[in-house]
């Protein structure tokens, strides 16, 4: 179809508009800016006719003058269709719908969460009714505790259906549901207890009212137009999620998503939402720490210029100084102890394991013109193959994105009918089940099973064996290779025909899995798929948000640090932002501190490293500060601070950088903003040279004025502060970053990477950001945020890896053991959150119930597992989807030691 | 005057069973179609007759069929469905059908199958239908003993499996989409049309669902002919229509009469008349979801045209009379309970606007109404329409409440003038 035919012209209201075809009534008018009210019709979920809030008059032709009622969500445009939404009728009907919902509706919106965030509210000042007609009682429900994520306040429910179409349809859940009829429809569990799937939280922004709200910020409440915000990046894996990040008395109080059209789109993980209480914990780092002895206690210094005078002599010139960078810290922040230290001492506070498997797919992404895809990507897959990564625990919004990609095949057959592509349950009526294909291949059984075509079970070099089976058998060039299984040559054949006939194959794998083999093979399914297919996509899981931009910069990893210090002395060890204990083993960083003379470690929390070192300097987290991450497909996305750094805390790249001016001695400060560090940064390293037309710089002004953190209606800025102070403090600078911490500022929309919060005229909700986007499911106005650094470039010049497998000579009571990721738990910053640990799990190993009768471990046996010489602790889970032979032990969780997994060990009774 | 449909059914005797069912003629219908005419024979023909969907709507039903994908290529399996969830208050002419002549319905609906060449059928039986459900499953037994379901049907290279299905006891589960949905084992809340059960119905296949005592008719057709049926009603829809009658009548109960019946006939002649010291009122004609009848109706031909031309709809034809000594308030306000109770709760307008009249009319009722709820009630007749609400489960409910108002003006201000109901002491 020609881009001329798409176009439709439609009459509303006697103007004449512009929209594509293919779209609903509904969708055309919000993107052209009109308002009509809704409900059921969330654009990634699509349109039921439910609430039948959305309802306008169509008419005929020019000559009909009578009309008739439409719900707009459900009426698809057409050419010259002619309609009104201002008609007396249906503006009848929309405040009719409101009253209707009004009828039950607490009518208490001063004391509800939801209050002045909240789209019934919205709706119903858009609809038009405000006389309550209604002499009845109301409806009443009981509400359910469904942990600490979620609040639930079901008497405030409007019956949209969207949380139950979100939770089930959209992100697979089966824990939520409608129950009961008529006017007493319920939305919750079948009893009480924590919401199972890993996207819960959302429900907080796509319930259109008070009855899913965040929980962790009802616990330090504050009015949403309270709220100080900025826009910012998840820290909490390498998916780099856009997020929505609020302060208000210095203190973070919720985060919410930010669309991105490419990454994360209208959605984000628990992990990610209700991950950020670590910033608030009492265990932060406020003040600078030190010790003189190494065995006295760390004392605290309220002055930081003590330190730095402290420390001059530990940075002179004649010093040897080594730096240890970190995955969870911003380019900037490493690049500043990579200029510190200078290239030939930095080196990555990761395991070598870690470090080569991440520098692999670096190479491999860089190299290769096997496509990279983003989330929006993922989500077109015609057919999926994962091998090795449990994605929704490592990376869980690709999971999401997956979850979404299995239903591009029923769409397909749905547009071949004539249904719309919004029209949600006509499609999955008629397409019932049909999905496309999704192949997992796991030690273990899979939280996305419930979409695969086939899921494969065994050890690691059983998976990667089925991968280099499926490579082999599209690598035209190479010998077949036969798998010695019937069953498993049969699956490889049936993977590699479906990856072969699909329009756009995905191949997922991850480091997480830290298996070598399974890599190469998933590479090499790539680069032979890319043979006759350009579209063909690649997805590497990493572990942290910024594995990637610390595999960009040059260093080596932490082991060699270790050897290093097993024959030289070092002078100062600097540590940036990084628990080294979840690195190495105890013995290994012992080593490394025995032989320093001076550790210093910045860092936000206290943990392990940072309560056994001479200094610790305490550094702003994601939300102080300003920082540019880098995403597992390469792409640079900056977060702004949304809290004014006080006490001690600075960034440490601002800490690195008075550092740098004792090294230099020359009094000179290498960059006195955020700005400078990163022109610095690109002048050294050209890698990063799109860095720099990436963002706007903090010069940046709209209408000569900084860009309000601050919505208009923020209140007490004059008073919040009183207790202290009677006169108005004044505002905080910002020479960082264009945002200002004041309400004042432009009314127009920021650039789309620095919008700090959605706010539109009559949308005071979350539902103000379909005004920010160019298409509802779109790409923001101006495009979306984030720049793609390693791209794949056009040739296919990439040569297949030799897979040299190698197998395991088992002794008794020895096992397999591959790592378990747990979304909550695996990830330092997020657990230490208190709505969070209520969610991680003990310890734990799962066995296939013959291994654990021939140890003769029962269900919640607590055992003792011997990985290379160091012993843990766990309890048995038995779960038979494992294969005889492999176990598979939970990792990174707190309390728990640096295992290398894979590897094998052997297992004892306790 | 001919029966064709209940010729057979006796009351309190068990139902003809297989063997006595062919005695008199029973599947010879089956026969013919199967071996001697083509399912495109069969749909022309029903489209002859004319017959019109006896579930209430009365949408013609050989049209129905005929829009089901045919041919080598067309989807499969197809289904069809025999609706006798039979919720509607008031009605119990599917269960006189089934409980009386099971083998009528099974036979109808295998032709019916073949006509559409669906390979599956259910019968979505109302849950309380305990003894129809007995005796159809018996008959099934026979049938399939007989070979006249499963594989290769009278050798005529046909299958056809039937299965009964006993509803959740939903009114809702009665509307055909809301019927697919519940069969699917998913809410039963009414599906998005376009596109249409002819097309995408039950598990996405092509689907056709007609009520009982349209299905039974199909043999009928088949063994005499378009003709025959036409002729057989007072006006020219075609066919006989079994009307009931309950309330305070001296005979009430079910007939089968011509289609097109003066309602007087129906309720003077058949019923009997009404009970000694009560007097005539009004009455819905067809299932609660149509709009009340009065006495200057009594001469209306019961059918779909001529009950449509006085604003009404003749529905399920079974008809529930409104005397003098009831509560015409309470009368209606009992309706709107029911429908505000099943109500699937899906749409707005029908989940809060029939609660809320509900709780109107029980106020009015309990005489602490006030004038301005008849507006309220007004209001919610124009509001629960078709195109406001997602199914018509809510306009049937606005019918007897829009007449109602009309008609019994007077006694709802009598109740809220007098702050109570006449009719209590
Ligand atoms: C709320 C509601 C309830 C219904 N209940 C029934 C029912 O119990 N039995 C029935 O045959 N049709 C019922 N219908 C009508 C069906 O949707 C459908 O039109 C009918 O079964 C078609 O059969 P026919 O073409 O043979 O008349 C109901 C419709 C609505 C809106
Ligand atoms: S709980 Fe929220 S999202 Fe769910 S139906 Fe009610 S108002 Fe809608
Ligand atoms: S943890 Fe990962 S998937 Fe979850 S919100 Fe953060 S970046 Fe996204
Ligand atoms: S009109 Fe009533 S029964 Fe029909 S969909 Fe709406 S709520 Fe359900
Ligand atoms: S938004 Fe159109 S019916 Fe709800």
């Amino acid at each position: 179809m020609s881009l001329e035919i798409m176009i439709v012209k439609i009459r509303i209201d006697g103007k004449y508009y512009e929209t594509k075809l293919g779209k609903n009534l509904l969708e055309a008018c919000l993107e052209l800016g009109l308002n009509i009210p809704h409900f059921c019709y969330h654009p990634a979920l699509g349109s039921v006719g439910a609430c039948r809030l959305c309802a306008v008059k169509r008419f005929k032709d020019a000559d009909d003058k009578k009309g008739h009622i439409i719900m707009s969500c459900m009426e698809p445009v057409t050419e010259g269709m002619i309609i009104s939404i201002e008609d007396a009728d249906a503006s009848a009907i929309r405040a009719a719908v409101i009253e209707g919902v009004m009828t039950n509706h607490p009518h208490d919106c001063p004391v509800c969460d939801e209050g002045g965030e909240c789209h019934l509210q919205d709706m119903t000042v858009m609809a038009g009714h405000n006389y309550r007609r209604f002499d009845f009682k109301k409806r009443t429900y009981k509400d359910q505790d469904l942990g600490s994520f979620i609040n639930h306040e079901m008497n405030r429910c409007i019956q949209c259906y969207r949380c139950m179409r979100f939770y089930r349809d959209y992100v697979g859940g089966k824990d939520l549901n409608a129950f009961a009829a008529h006017n007493y429809v319920y939305f919750g569990r079948h009893e009480n207890g924590a919401l199972e799937s890993e996207f819960s939280g959302n429900l907080v922004e796509v319930c259109p009212t008070g009855v899913f709200t965040d929980k962790t910020l009802k616990k330090h409440f504050t009015r949403k137009w309270d709220l100080s915000n900025a826009p910012s990046v998840c820290v909490h894996c390498s998916v780099g999620c856009n997020t929505i990040v609020s302060e208000r008395y210095d203190s973070l109080r919720r985060i919410m998503s930010r669309y991105n059209g490419a990454v994360n789109g209208y959605f984000i993980c628990d992990r990610g939402r209700f991950g950020y209480e670590f910033v608030n914990d009492e265990k932060r780092i406020r003040n600078p720490k030190i010790r003189i002895n190494k065995n006295e206690k760390q004392e605290e210094v309220s002055e930081n210029n003590l330190i730095l005078t402290s420390l001059t002599e530990s940075f002179s010139k004649d010093k040897k100084i080594i730096g240890i960078g970190s995955p969870r810290a911003s380019l900037e922040s490493n690049y500043s102890l990579l200029s510190l230290v200078g290239q030939e001492n930095f080196y990555h506070g990761i395991s070598k394991r870690e470090y080569n498997l991440t520098k692999t797919a670096l190479d491999f992404l860089r190299s290769s013109s096997v496509k990279t895809p983003s989330l929006k990507q993922i989500e077109k897959a015609d057919v999926v193959f994962i091998l090795g990564e449990d994605i929704t625990n490592t990376a869980p919004m690709t999971a999401l994105a997956v979850r979404q990609a299995v239903r591009n095949k029923p769409k397909a057959a749905a547009t071949e009918k004539g249904i719309p592509l919004w029209n949600e349950y006509p499609i999955r009526n008629y397409t019932q089940d049909s999905k496309s294909p999704v192949f997992i291949a796991t030690a273990i059984k899979d939280r996305l099973d419930d979409i695969a075509e086939k899921t494969f079970r065994g050890s690691n070099a059983d998976i990667a064996g089925l991968g280099i089976a499926v490579g082999s058998l599209l690598n035209d060039e190479a010998s077949t290779l036969k798998l010695s299984s019937n069953d498993q040559q049969e699956l490889a054949e049936k993977i590699a025909l479906s990856l072969k006939n699909a329009k756009h194959p995905l191949i997922i794998t991850g480091v997480n899995c830290g298996d070598e083999e399974i890599l190469h093979a998933a590479l090499n399914i790539s680069i032979a798929l890319r043979k006759n297919n350009p579209e063909a996509m690649l997805s590497i899981a990493l572990p942290e948000c910024n594995s990637m931009g610390l595999a960009m910069l040059p260093g080596k990893p932490l082991d060699e640090a270790i050897s290093i210090a097993s024959n030289e002395i070092i002078d100062t060890l600097v540590i940036l932002e990084n628990d080294l204990y979840r690195r190495t083993t105890k013995e290994s960083v012992d080593v490394l501190f025995e032989k320093s003379k001076q550790v210093i470690v910045l860092d936000h929390l206290i943990n392990k490293t940072s309560q056994d070192v001479d200094i610790v300097i305490p550094v702003s987290t994601f939300a102080e500060s300003e920082g540019t991450l880098i995403n597992n497909e390469g792409r640079a996305q900056r977060y702004y601070k949304a809290i004014n750094n006080k006490d001690e805390v600075k960034e440490s790249w601002r800490w690195i950088g008075d550092l740098i001016k004792l090294r230099n001695n020359d009094q000179s400060i290498p960059w006195n903003n955020f700005d400078e560090l990163v022109s610095s940064l690109v002048n050294e390293l050209p890698a990063f040279s799109k860095l720099k037309e990436y963002m706007p710089d903090a010069d940046f002004r709209m209408y000569n004025a900084k860009i309000p953190r601050q919505s208009l209606r923020y209140s007490g800025r004059t008073a919040m502060n009183a207790n202290i102070a009677v006169s108005e403090q004044k505002v905080a600078e910002d020479n960082d970053s264009p945002l200002a911490f004041s309400m004042e500022g432009q009314g127009e929309q920021p650039p789309s990477s620095l919008v700090p919060f959605y706010w539109t005229p009559g949308w005071n909700s979350v539902q103000a950001s379909n005004n920010y986007l160019d298409e509802l499911n779109g790409s923001l106005k101006g495009g979306d945020p984030g720049i793609r650094l390693v791209e794949s470039n056009g040739e296919n010049k990439s040569s297949y890896f030799k897979i040299d497998s190698h197998t395991v000579d088992l002794q008794k009571n020895e096992l397999l053991i591959v790592p378990a990721y747990s979304i909550f738990g695996s990830e330092e910053l997020s657990s230490a959150g208190e709505a969070i640990k209520q969610r991680i799990p003990e310890p734990f190993v799962y066995l296939c119930e013959k291994d654990a009768d021939i140890f003769e471990f029962k269900d919640n046996d607590m055992i003792t597992i011997e990985i290379a010489k160091s012993k843990i602790e766990l309890k048995v889970i038995i779960e038979n989807s494992l294969k005889q032979g492999v176990a598979v032990v939970s990792v990174n969780l707190p309390g728990m030691p640096f295992i290398d997994l894979p590897a094998s060990g052997i297992f004892s009774k306790m | 005057m001919e029966k064709p449909l209940t010729k057979y059914i006796t009351p309190g005797s068990p139902p003809p069973d297989l063997k006595e069912y062919s005695r008199i003629g029973g599947y010879a219908s089956a026969h013919k179609a199967l071996k001697e005419m083509s399912p495109a024979e069969i749909t022309s023909l029903v489209k002859a007759s004319n017959l019109l969907g006896r579930g209430g709507a009365g949408f013609p039903t050989g049209l129905k069929w005929s829009f089901v994908p045919m041919g080598e290529n067309s989807p499969k399996p197809k289904y069809l469905i025999c609706n006798a969830d039979e919720m509607e208050p008031g009605t119990f002419k599917d269960r006189y059908l089934m409980e009386g002549n099971p083998h009528q319905l099974i036979e109808g609906m295998i032709i019916s199958s073949y006509a559409i060449q669906a390979e599956k059928a259910y019968i979505f039986i109302r849950w309380a239908y305990k003894k129809a459900e007995k005796e159809l499953r018996k008959a099934l037994a026979e049938a399939y003993a007989a070979g006249y379901l499963g594989k290769n049907i009278l050798g005529s290279g046909f299958d056809l499996d039937i299965y009964i299905h006993s509803s959740a006891g939903r009114y809702i589960c009665g509307e055909e989409t809301a019927l697919f949905n519940s069969l699917e084992g998913k809410r039963a809340i009414p599906r998005t049309k376009p596109p249409f059960a002819a097309i995408s119905g039950l598990f996405g296949k092509p689907t056709i669902v007609n009520n009982v005592e349209t299905l039974v008719w199909i043999p009928h057709i088949i063994e005499r002919g378009a003709e025959w049926f036409k002729n057989l009603s007072m006006t020219g829809a075609g066919g006989t229509k079994l009307y009931g009658v309950s309330g305070r009548v001296k005979n009430p109960g079910l007939w089968e009469l011509p289609l097109g019946t003066t309602l007087r006939e129906v309720i003077e002649e058949h019923a009997g008349g009404m009970l000694d010291g009560y007097k005539f009122r009004g009455v819905i004609p067809g299932g609660i979801s149509t709009d009340f009848m009065l006495e200057k109706h009594m001469d209306v031909n019961m059918d779909f045209s001529n009950v449509g031309a006085v604003g009404s709809r003749l529905g399920t034809g079974t008809m529930i009379i409104l005397d003098d000594k009831t509560c015409p308030v309470a009368f209606i306000h009992n309706i709107e309970k029911f429908f505000a109770l099943e109500s699937c709760g899906w749409c707005t307008p029908c989940r809060e606007g029939l609660a809320w009249v509900e709780k109107l009319l029980a106020s009015i009722e309990e005489g602490t109404g006030k004038m301005e709820y008849l507006d309220i009630l007004k209001f919610h007749t124009k509001y629960l329409c078709f195109g406001n609400t997602f199914c018509a489960h809510a306009p049937g409910a606005a019918e007897p409440l829009q007449s109602g108002l009309e008609y019994f003006h007077d006694d709802f201000v009598q109740h809220i003038n007098g702050k109570k109901c006449p009719w209590r002491s």
